[in-house]
């Protein structure tokens, strides 16, 4: 076996010890939490402070003056705190779901609307625009309920499609039947339109930029159920994640449930995304943008990818939402389109940087 | 651990009908041997391959190792003694080397569990084992062909296995990197006695590496048995319809193949 044995004396031979040993996960993971939730908890405290009629930050907080004199404190909690709170859960659901799209479709430019939640949503929502349905479920009026019903519908037929008992997802059926089905129903959507009468096309058109401007707390705990139900998911699969993404055979022999853990993420982040676009319409860009900013900052790893794209998802989309409130005051700008503003570019940066 | 296959057969479904990819396949893995698996393109080696790790179950027949039931030892457990090197390695982000191979101690940690000092140790021997220690924090996506399957070897050995399945490992490497692998793959066998079963294409690589041989044609075991018995040109051309020239190389230390020319 001399041949062999040769290799072994052979180039290659200049080996260093691994410089610094990698940090522990638990010290990152510590780390990362501390330091993404303080931007997120930080940036919701700042955010109502921002607006038409300026208020400090210590009288909000001055317990000598009762709520009821308080003005300040009114304004920051029952005027804008419900729209900051709102701008939080969904930046946190969508960047979420954005990150467990990319791991399950193998694909970092997956979106959580690449698989048609968002056309079902936007569906049902013109649908119960457009001929003033007046169902309404429980905490829901009728456009939200509209909205998760047609997001739910739309993962529904998606999932159906892709799946065999027994069998891993096939996940070039779920990408090709999610972009199918979103030109499906964005036909479907032009179609409504173009039946509609004008004011009904405004509201719908507003409805497809997104916005944050919920009025109370009640949609937000409406929606509160489905977001916590979608997060317990969440926080069980990331190093399953981990192995998926390098390879569903792989992973298999890794020990992971590869069918299981494919539908858990697959309902879980159809679901954050349904209850996020029924509270404030499909935001675009959110689910791609953070994903990748955080790896940019603490790498790939989705034990840490996770928890610090929904913290920082958060804190994203209620900047943005500050921006889109004051960048052309007193006229708001949707807050959709910021994100897309800023999205767009990055996305584009990201694209070129890549190849 | 030793692995047999006992009469297995598997077929995928083409068109509503089975095609059969194995037919009725005996083989026997013996304890801490490096078995070669040696066939034409089709033939089945990576369907049994799939078989042997628990990936794809048995139609009829059952695969044993040590004396259990594959199909009964649940996947994690089963993770512990059984880990696989597949041809190529592409995974979706850009994990450094290290997190590669620390992936590899996912069956021995619970869903909630993150890796301690011992999984570190572990992982970082195992990177040691297979010269890749340097690379610990480079990106995988940045390092060259033989470097990644290196890494991936690493990551398998994380594991800890008793058995060791590899599909084509050098198939994508050139010259210098496949004799880099294979006598990583020899040392990983003799020193830690782990049991190996290689698919390979390249009768030189396991003329020089395995102790046994299993060919199989068309779904079905042609041959098996130690190298230097069924190795030989007779059994090459039944094979692979080539005539080849088997001769023991002085210098290697092992059995040679040149193909001479193809039979019809």
């Amino acid at each position: 076996m001399s041949a062999f044995d040769s290799t072994e004396a052979a180039p290659e031979l200049v080996r260093a010890a691994v410089g610094v040993p990698p940090r522990p996960i638990r010290a990152r993971l510590v780390t990362t939490v501390v330091a993404y939730g303080t931007l997120a908890v930080v940036t919701c405290l700042l955010a109502p402070l921002v607006g038409s009629t300026p208020i400090s930050f210590s009288r909000v907080f001055d317990r000598s003056i009762p709520f009821i004199d308080n003005v300040d404190a009114q304004i920051f909690f029952v005027a804008r705190m419900p729209r900051v709170l709102a701008g939080a859960v969904v930046g946190a659901a969508l960047a979420s779901a954005g990150v467990v799209l990319q791991a399950l479709l193998r694909n970092p430019l997956a979106t959580p609307f690449t698989l048609g939640v968002s056309a079902g949503a936007a569906l049902g929502a013109i649908l119960a625009i457009s001929f003033g349905a007046a169902i309404s479920f429980g905490p829901f009026s009728p456009v939200p309920f509209a909205t998760l019903v047609g997001a739910i519908l739309a993962a529904s037929i998606v999932y159906g499609l892709a799946t065999k008992p027994g069998r891993a997802m096939s996940t070039s059926v779920l990408l090709l039947a999610g972009v199918t089905l979103n030109s499906f129903f964005s036909a479907l959507i032009l179609f409504v339109q173009y039946m509609s009468d004008f004011t009904e096309t405004f509201r719908t058109v507003r409805w497809l930029m997104g916005d944050l401007d919920i009025g109370s707390f009640s949609p937000v705990l409406g929606a509160l159920p489905l977001l916590l139900a979608a997060f317990a998911v969440f926080a069980m699969l990331p190093s399953s994640l981990n192995l998926l993404s390098v390879g569903a055979e792989q992973a298999a022999t890794r020990g992971v449930d590869v069918a299981r853990v494919q539908r858990l993420a697959f309902v879980s982040s159809a679901l954050a995304t349904a209850a996020a676009v029924s509270l404030a319409g499909p935001i675009g860009f959110v689910g791609i943008v953070v994903p990748h900013l955080v790896r940019l900052m603490v790498g790939v790893d989705h034990r840490i990818v996770l928890p610090a794209s929904a913290f920082f998802g958060a804190a994203f989309l209620v900047a943005c939402d500050v921006v889109a409130r004051t960048v052309l005051a007193p006229v708001e700008v949707p807050v959709g389109v910021v994100t897309a503003m800023l999205g767009g570019p990055f996305f584009l940066w990201l694209l070129v940087r890549k190849s | 651990m030793s692995l047999h296959s006992r009469s297995v057969s598997f077929g995928y479904a083409h068109e509503g009908r089975d095609s059969f990819a194995l037919h009725d396949v005996s083989i026997t893995v013996p304890h801490k041997s490096l078995t070669g698996l040696l066939g034409p393109n089709g033939c089945g080696k990576t369907t049994l391959l799939k078989l042997m790790s628990g990936i794809l179950t048995p139609q009829s027949g059952m695969v044993d190792l040590s004396g259990r039931d594959l199909a009964s030892i649940p996947r994690r457990e089963l993770a512990r003694h059984i880990a696989v090197v597949p041809q190529e390695t592409h995974p979706a982000f850009d994990y450094t080397a290290i997190e590669m191979v620390l992936m590899g101690r996912h069956p021995h940690l619970g869903p909630f569990r993150l890796e301690g000092p011992d999984d570190l140790a572990i992982a970082l021997e195992a990177m040691t084992a297979t010269s890749t220690d340097h690379l610990a924090h480079r990106a995988y996506m940045t390092l060259s062909g033989g470097e990644k399957q290196r890494v991936v070897i690493a990551g398998a050995l994380a594991q800890t296995p008793e058995v060791l399945l590899l599909d084509e490992p050098t198939a994508s490497l050139d010259l210098g990197y496949q004799l880099e692998v294979a006598s990583l793959l020899m040392r990983l066998n003799r020193e830690r006695g782990v049991t190996m079963v290689l698919a390979t294409h390249d009768l030189n690589l396991a003329a020089s590496l395995c102790d046994t041989l299993v060919m199989l044609r068309g779904g079905r075991v042609l041959a098996q048995g130690p190298t230097r018995e069924v190795l030989t040109g007779p059994m090459i051309q039944q094979l692979y319809d080539v005539e080849a020239d088997v001769r023991f190389h002085e210098d290697a230390g092992h059995l040679t193949v040149v193909p001479v020319r193809r039979v019809p």
